[in-house]
C-alpha cells in the first residue's frame, strides 16, 4: 500500500507546470431549464502557456462564453476544474480573481457614471489606493486612445469607443491574463482593426496571455497564435492555424474537363497520386485534396495531358478554418464573417470517390 | 473585517457619485411622494378629516405616511437600476474582481438609505411651509426607525432584482401587485380606522403598519410609546429578513 502514500496533490504540481497561464481540465456546466437539463459546456480542457494569444472558436451556442464564464470565476463548473497562474478557482477564486482582467460581451461601464469614475472605481474594486486607481485610470484611457472621453457617460459614446471602454475596464489593474469575449463583435471594420491593433500592443508590450472568444473565422485566422475549436460544448480542435487546415483540410486542386466522363477519368488518375487524401466529383469537374496543391498541380495537369483528358480550367484553393470546421463537423460555422462563400459547389466531403 | 468595509465605501461611493454629480435626479424619485404631500395632503387638510384619538395637526400625521411611502418607492428605481445592471455587463465586471460580494449590496443599500435620508429632510421642509409643525427631535427619531426599515427594503428590492432575472417581469409583477396595496393597507393616506373592519385586519398582518404608527408617534414627539417599539421591531425584522436574504443570494452568486 505505499504507492498510496504518496499525497495526490504533488501529482497535481507536477503537472501544472509554471508556465500554463490557463489550465481547463474536463469542463462541464449544465443548466436547468424547466424540466430539461441542457449542457452548455460537456467537456472542455485545454491550457494555454504565459503569452499565448489563443482563440476560442465555434457557432454560437457552442459553449464559448459559458467555458469563459468558468475560468474567469463567474460560474462554478458543474465538473472539472480551472487553474488560473497556478490557482484552483474554485479554492483560491480571489488569487484568480486577483491575476485575471475580464471584457464579456455586453457593456461594462454603467449608465449613469462617466467613463473615468467608473474605472477608477474598477481599480478600486482590485484594491488600488485611490491616488493609483486614478493615476491608472488616466493611464489606462491614454494608452487605449480614449483620454477625451473620461468625463462622458456610456450613452455618449460609439459602439468601437465603448468596446475600448470595456477593455480599459478589463486593464485597470494590469491583469497578467485577459479574457475577452467576443471584444469585436458588432464593430465595423475599422474600430475591428482598431481594437486589434491595441490587443497586439498589449501583448507586444506586457506580455499578457490573451484568450478570447470569437466567431469571426478570418480573426482567429490572422491573429491567434492557437485555435482551440469547440462545437457542442467539446473541443473538436487545438492547434495553430496553419497546422489545423494540414491536417484537417489540406488544400484542393481543381479541375474542369469536358464533360462527366472524361472528369471520372481524371479522378481515377487522381487517385494513382501519391498525397491525395480525399477526391470529389461534381459534374465536369474534379476535385482533390493533398498537402501544397500548388505544387502538385502541375504534376497533375502533365498526367491528365498524357492521356488525352482535356482540361478547361484549373485552380488551387487553401483551405480556411471555415474548411477545417466543416472537416470536423460536416456543417459551416453560423455567421462566419463576411468574406466566405457561402455556396455549396465546393465539395463537402459527401461525393468521395 | 477592513477589506469589506473598503469595498463597501466602493461601491457607495460608486453608487453615490452620479447623485452628487447631478443632484436633480434626486427630486424625480421623490416626485411621486411630494405629489401627495402637496395635493393630496392639502386636500386632506381643507377636509379636516377625523384622523382618530390623539392625533393633533394633520400634516404631523400625513408626514410621517408620506416618508413612509417615499421609503417604499426609492427601493424600487434601486432594484430597476440593479436589475439592468445584472442584464448589462456592469455587475458581472465587478464581480469578476476580488470585491467582496456583499459589500456589492451594502454599498447600494448604504447608498440608497443615504439618498432616502435627504429626501426625507426635504420632504419635512417642504411640510413646514405647508403649515406642519416641527418636532425636530421627533422628526430625527422618525428618520432613524424609516433608515431602518428603507436598509430592509432596499436590500430586498435587490433580492427581487436578482431572482427576476434576466426578462425581469418578476420585479414588475411583484412590485405593481404589493407596493399599492402594503401602502393603502397600512394607513399611509388615510387611517385604517375608517374603514371596515376585515381591511383593519389585513392591515395588522402588514408590517409597514407598526412601522407607520411608530412613525406617526415618535414625530410628534411621543418617543416612549409602545407604538413605537413595535414599529422599530417591524422595521428591525425587515432590515434583518432583507440582509440574510440578499447576502444569501449574493454569496450563492449570480
Amino acid at each position: 500500500m505505499w504507492m498510496f502514500t504518496v499525497p495526490f496533490w504533488m501529482l497535481t504540481v507536477q503537472i501544472m507546470s509554471a508556465e500554463q497561464m490557463i489550465r481547463a481540465e474536463s469542463l462541464r456546466r449544465t443548466f436547468k431549464a424547466g424540466r430539461k437539463t441542457i449542457e452548455a459546456v460537456r467537456d472542455v480542457s485545454f491550457d494555454v502557456a504565459a503569452g499565448e494569444l489563443v482563440a476560442l472558436l465555434g457557432p454560437n451556442g457552442a459553449g464559448k462564453s459559458t467555458t469563459l464564464r468558468m475560468l474567469t470565476t463567474l460560474l462554478p463548473p458543474t465538473a472539472g476544474s480551472v487553474h488560473i497562474a497556478g490557482f484552483e478557482a474554485a479554492r483560491e477564486p480571489r488569487r484568480v480573481r486577483e491575476a485575471i482582467g475580464y471584457v464579456g460581451q455586453k457593456n461594462s461601464s454603467g449608465e449613469n457614471h462617466r467613463i473615468r469614475d467608473e474605472l477608477v472605481t474598477q481599480g478600486r474594486c482590485y484594491g488600488l489606493r485611490a491616488r493609483d486607481a486614478r493615476r491608472r485610470a488616466d493611464e489606462v484611457l491614454e494608452s487605449l486612445g480614449i483620454s477625451g472621453l473620461a468625463a462622458r457617460t456610456p450613452g455618449t459614446l460609439s459602439g468601437g469607443q465603448r468596446r475600448r471602454v470595456d477593455i480599459a475596464l478589463g486593464l485597470v489593474h494590469s491583469p497578467r491574463v485577459l479574457f475577452l469575449d467576443e471584444p469585436s463583435a458588432g464593430l465595423d471594420p475599422r474600430s475591428r482593426a482598431g481594437l486589434w491593433e491595441q490587443i497586439q500592443l498589449l501583448r507586444r508590450e506586457y506580455g499578457i496571455t490573451i484568450l478570447l472568444t470569437t466567431h469571426y473565422l478570418d480573426e482567429a485566422d490572422q491573429m491567434a497564435e492557437r485555435i482551440v475549436i469547440v462545437d457542442r460544448g467539446e473541443v473538436i480542435a487545438n492547434g495553430t492555424a496553419d497546422a489545423l487546415k494540414a491536417d484537417l483540410a489540406g488544400d484542393w486542386m481543381r479541375v474542369t474537363t469536358s464533360d462527366a466522363g472524361a472528369a471520372r477519368a481524371a479522378a481515377g488518375l487522381a487517385g494513382r497520386m501519391t498525397g491525395i487524401s480525399e477526391i470529389a466529383i461534381d459534374g465536369s469537374t474534379v476535385h482533390a485534396r493533398i498537402a501544397a496543391a500548388d505544387a502538385a498541380l502541375p504534376g497533375y495537369l502533365r498526367l491528365l495531358d498524357q492521356d488525352s483528358i482535356t482540361v478547361t480550367r484549373a485552380g488551387v484553393r487553401r483551405p480556411s478554418l471555415d474548411d477545417v470546421f466543416i472537416n470536423l463537423t460536416g456543417r459551416r460555422l453560423e455567421e462566419s464573417g463576411d468574406a466566405h462563400e457561402t455556396t455549396a459547389d465546393q465539395p463537402i466531403g459527401a461525393t468521395h470517390a | 473585517m477592513p477589506d469589506r468595509l473598503r469595498d463597501t465605501a466602493t461601491i457607495f461611493f460608486r453608487e453615490i457619485t452620479p447623485e452628487l454629480r447631478s443632484p436633480v435626479s434626486m427630486f424625480f424619485t421623490m416626485g411621486q411622494p411630494l405629489l401627495f404631500l402637496v395635493l393630496f395632503g392639502s386636500m386632506l387638510v381643507g377636509a379636516d378629516a377625523n384622523l382618530g384619538a390623539g392625533t393633533g395637526d394633520v400634516w404631523q400625521w400625513f408626514v410621517p405616511g408620506i416618508l413612509v411611502m417615499m421609503c417604499l418607492m426609492g427601493p424600487l428605481s434601486a432594484g430597476h437600476s440593479m436589475l439592468s445592471e445584472l442584464n448589462g455587463g456592469q455587475l458581472e465586471r465587478l464581480l469578476v474582481t476580488p470585491i467582496s460580494r456583499t459589500s456589492i449590496i451594502f454599498g447600494r443599500t448604504g447608498k440608497d438609505t443615504v439618498t432616502l435620508f435627504v429626501q426625507a429632510i426635504l420632504i419635512t421642509a417642504v411640510a413646514v411651509p405647508l403649515g406642519m409643525e416641527l418636532h425636530l427631535p421627533g422628526a430625527l427619531a422618525t428618520m432613524g426607525l424609516l433608515i431602518v426599515m428603507a436598509v430592509g427594503l432596499s436590500a430586498l428590492s435587490y433580492v427581487l432584482a436578482i431572482a427576476s432575472r434576466p426578462s425581469g417581469n418578476l420585479f414588475w409583477i411583484v412590485t405593481q401587485m404589493l407596493i399599492f396595496p402594503i401602502m393603502l393597507l397600512s394607513g399611509i393616506l388615510l387611517p385604517i380606522d375608517a374603514g371596515p373592519g376585515w381591511l383593519g385586519t389585513i392591515a395588522a398582518i402588514n408590517p409597514i403598519t407598526y412601522v407607520v404608527d411608530a412613525a406617526r408617534a415618535l414625530f410628534t414627539g411621543n418617543l416612549l410609546e409602545a407604538t413605537v417599539l413595535h414599529g422599530l421591531l417591524a422595521a428591525t425584522a425587515i432590515a434583518v429578513i432583507g440582509l440574510t436574504l440578499s447576502t444569501r443570494a449574493m454569496k450563492r452568486g449570480i
